[in-house]
């Protein structure tokens, strides 16, 4: 006989609820399983109706963004072991609607997405007979901000985001920052005004919670922090300078 | 019926995102939609490692790319569409290179390639070893900038519409709220990938349940070549994670329990410390999974509690190499073995990775059917034959998304036929809905989950028509999908909310998958030699005579099968012997 560990489950169906509730689940306790394998175990063999979002279960989709134990992770890279004795209560990301169960509403997140003009911006596109050339050095300038796979950890982590819809939010930011620092873009004049309005980056308070709940390496907050120097460096020079020479 | 558009795109990851942006470039009066049962960015071309293969570099050639292709395919490989491919897939990567994507560089700033199975020049394009994730990310962020590309994101397409022999659009429903629509279309493309979920053990992602192929297949049109599954040679035992062939590109071992590089004997060339081009641990995937097998049947693998594994040894690269080529590689092994390939051994097996069948299109992506169209992995052209090259994936569904989006907007800017379909579509609609709503959602008692159906399919298909298949294993194989094609009418469904009803989508997967299952089973029983990917027992031999040919097996109005089998197109490389490592 296996090991047993329970699993709490947010449950929320709002034909059904008028708010959330909590299920156990005994599952058995497997070396190899991480969180994902034993909410696939409910589903297969204990309970059909529990949904939940899902599909690589290797990290780099982003689809699997729950919060366990109260911190906001990728269920496909937690393992059940190092969440024993358990119970492990597993709910939806903080800071989002949520649909059902466990699954939570990212349109939000969808329509910041655009603002922020996250493509290469050209003055004049060049012909695609050969690449723009990038050195290793000007690849290491943007590469880490790169890697953010939309999972929405930082969303649900974000203490500022929690109150106010409206700040763009870190992946956003981070993604901005990405194309900015890009050395095949000329586009950041252009992405300027959506990241210093208000709701841009002097929204975040630089708790850097983001972050740390980051499952890929991606540092949201220094993102944010060093676009908060070029900002005020711009606007210093707006200042200063007459229009010709900015 | 309000929901309309010019071109709707079934799928939003590689190929389906390429299509929308050729879509909406060639032509701007144009409605064109991405319908897509995940963000897109979830797409399963996330998980594509390696890279990429074009030929840029002045020691190689269009040619060589080719003959690589197509030898590597065991002249199965449609030749006028791989010549196509290689001379278009160096202008689609640099046109990614153009739209941001990270690649990998060169100290002078060039794109830097590297070496990869069965390719005699290096000509793989990489994003160190997350290449797709970086397509894919860069592609879905270059396709917000064309606010005329409309989305549907979480809708699962469960029907096409059929009018006369002619597509014209789709019923999907909307997973956050359970409404069933119509989407209307002049023309559809299919770019929901690959089908390896039908198997136990596969690097698949979950949404991989050959929706695509089983939809185009119930609308009458034909799957092609569906006996050609690819065993990638190294998956993680378990899980099923890839371990990606750049990790023998760049020097990686394959080691039996003895720590002896079989591979060796298996006529892919002599060892040698340093990666030898199209030898070795370089060969094709069908032979490296092959070898496993029958290192396997001698006693030479090692027995875990997740089955027979040999071992990739990547210690004599070093951590440089390996945090620089290999950092995913790494994250993988530690996360999901507790191993660190800098010390350790990884342990690997082989595991379904790769569907060189599917929907049977011509070299524009068009399919038999009027305004039906496929690309990627769901499509085949073929360029892939009886097995896929590593790296010529990520290339093909942005040469053929592109094109099946030219193809797809040109005939919905001339067709002359309304979008909207008369009472026959209104009735199709109606019939559609009322599956969902009363045979599906309103489902009351049953004796078994669904996913007993499903777990015994995936058995199944690995018992029948696994790397190895024999006559009788498929017929086996065809009975029991019968049986459960049976048993699945009567499974038990306990979730009757139309709120992000994830039972209700895993059901209909199962549907497609049974399907997709049974056309693999047919066409692999059907198809009486061995060739490249398809093994078999009672036929070892490759049989030009008799199939160097596509088969192509359709369904037929009630329900039968029919199969034919087309001549491969043959343009300069005549059949040959594959010769690897010598």
């Amino acid at each position: 006989m296996a090991d047993l560990i329970t699993l709490r489950v947010t449950r929320y169906r709002p034909e059904n609820d008028t708010e959330p509730t909590t299920q156990d689940y005994e599952i058995p306790l497997r070396k190899e399983w991480a969180v994902l394998d034993g909410l696939n175990h409910i589903k297969d063999h204990l309970d059909g109706t529990l949904s939940y979002r899902w599909s690589c279960r290797m990290g780099i989709c982003g689809s699997c963004g729950m919060t366990v134990n109260g911190e906001p992770r990728l269920t496909c890279a937690t393992f059940l072991e190092d969440c024993a004795p358990g119970p492990i209560r597993v709910e939806p990301l903080r800071n989002f609607p949520v649909i059902r169960d466990l699954v939570v509403e990212i349109g939000d997140f969808m329509r910041k997405l655009p603002q922020v003009k996250p493509w290469v911006i050209r003055e004049e596109e060049a012909s695609i007979d050969s690449e723009y050339l990038q050195t290793p050095a000007e690849l290491d300038q943007y590469k880490q901000f790169s890697m953010c796979i939309n999972c929405m950890l930082c969303y649900s982590a974000c203490p500022v985001y929690a109150l106010d819809k409206d700040f763009l939010g870190p992946a956003a930011i981070a993604l901005a920052q990405r194309y900015n620092l890009d050395s095949r873009d000329q586009g950041s004049a252009e992405r300027m005004d959506v990241l210093s309005a208000a709701e841009g980056i002097w929204s975040c308070t630089f708790v850097g919670e983001c972050t740390t709940a980051c499952p890929k390496g991606v540092d949201p907050a220094g993102a944010i922090q060093r676009y908060k120097f070029t900002a005020a460096m711009e606007s210093l020079k707006a200042f200063l300078l007459p229009r010709g020479t900015r | 019926m309000t929901l309309s558009h010019d071109v709707v795109i079934v799928g939003g990851g590689g190929a389906g995102l390429r299509a929308a942006i050729a879509v909406a470039e060639s032509d701007p009066r144009l409605s064109v939609a991405v319908v897509s049962k995940v963000y897109p960015m979830r797409s399963h071309t996330v998980s594509a490692e390696g890279g990429a293969a074009a030929a840029i570099r002045s020691d190689d050639s269009l040619d060589e790319h080719a003959h690589d292709t197509i030898s590597g395919g065991d002249w199965l490989c449609d030749q006028a569409a791989v010549e196509a491919f290689v001379k278009e897939a160096p202008e689609e990567l640099l046109r990614l290179e153009h739209w941001g994507c990270p690649w990998s560089r060169e100290p002078d700033g060039r794109v830097a390639v590297r070496p990869f199975g069965g390719m005699r020049k290096m000509r793989t394009w990489f994003a160190a070893d997350k290449t797709g994730f970086h397509l894919l990310h860069t592609l879905f962020q270059t396709s917000l900038k064309y606010e005329r590309i409309d989305r549907y994101d979480e809708w699962y397409v469960t029907k096409l519409l059929v009018d006369d022999g002619r597509v014209c659009g789709v019923v999907a429903f909307e997973l956050m709220s359970g409404r069933i629509e119509a989407i209307t279309a002049k023309a559809v493309i299919l770019c929901t990938g690959g089908c390896g979920r039908v198997f136990p053990f596969t690097t698949n992602a979950a949404i991989k349940t050959g929706d695509g192929m089983a939809l185009a297949y119930r609308a009458g049109a034909p799957l092609k070549d569906m006996e050609f599954v690819q065993y990638h040679p190294t998956g993680l035992p378990f899980t099923g994670i890839l371990i990606t062939e750049a990790a023998r590109a760049e020097g990686g071992w394959l080691i039996n329990k003895d720590g002896y590089r079989y591979l060796q004997d298996y006529d892919l060339g002599t060892p040698s410390p340093k990666p030898v081009l199209r030898s070795m641990e370089l060969g094709p995937r069908d032979r490296l999974s092959q070898a496993f097998v029958k290192e396997a049947e001698k006693g030479r693998t090692v027995d875990t509690p997740h089955g027979q594994v040999v071992h990739l040894d990547l210690r004599h690269l070093g951590s440089t190499v390996i945090d620089t080529k290999l950092p995913f590689v790494r994250e993988l092994c530690l996360s999901y073995e507790h191993v660190d390939p800098v010390r350790e051994l990884i342990p690997v097996r082989p595991v379904v990775h790769y569907m060189m069948g599917g929907v049977h299109t011509d070299i524009h992506g068009a399919t038999p059917m009027e305004g039906l169209y496929a690309a990627g992995e769901v499509a085949c052209v073929s360029i892939n034959g009886a097995n896929r090259l590593g790296s010529n994936s990520l290339p093909e569904l942005l040469v053929f998304g592109a094109r099946a989006g030219q193809a797809a907007a040109a005939f919905a800017s001339t067709a002359v036929h309304g979008a909207q379909g008369g009472a026959a579509v209104r009735a199709q609609v109606e019939d559609e809905r009322r599956r969902l709503e009363h045979d599906l959602l309103g489902r009351d008692g049953g004796k078994e989950p669904i996913s007993a159906v499903r777990e015994e399919m995936q058995a199944t298909m690995e018992d029948g028509a696994g790397i190895y298949r024999s006559g009788e294993s498929l017929a086996r194989a065809a009975d029991r999908l019968h049986a459960l094609q049976e048993r699945f009418r009567t499974a038990r469904l306990e979730d009757h909310s139309r709120t992000f009803n994830t039972e209700l989508v895993a059901a209909l997967e199962l549907s497609f998958m049974l399907d997709v299952a049974e056309t693999i089973v047919h066409s692999a029983l059907l198809r009486e030699e061995s060739r490249g990917a398809h093994q078999r027992t009672d036929f070892p031999a490759r049989d030009d005579d008799r199939f160097l040919a596509s088969s192509l097996i359709y369904r037929n109005a009630d329900g039968s099968r029919q199969m034919e089998y087309p001549p491969v197109t043959i343009t300069r490389w005549p059949p040959g012997e594959r010769v690897y490592g010598r």
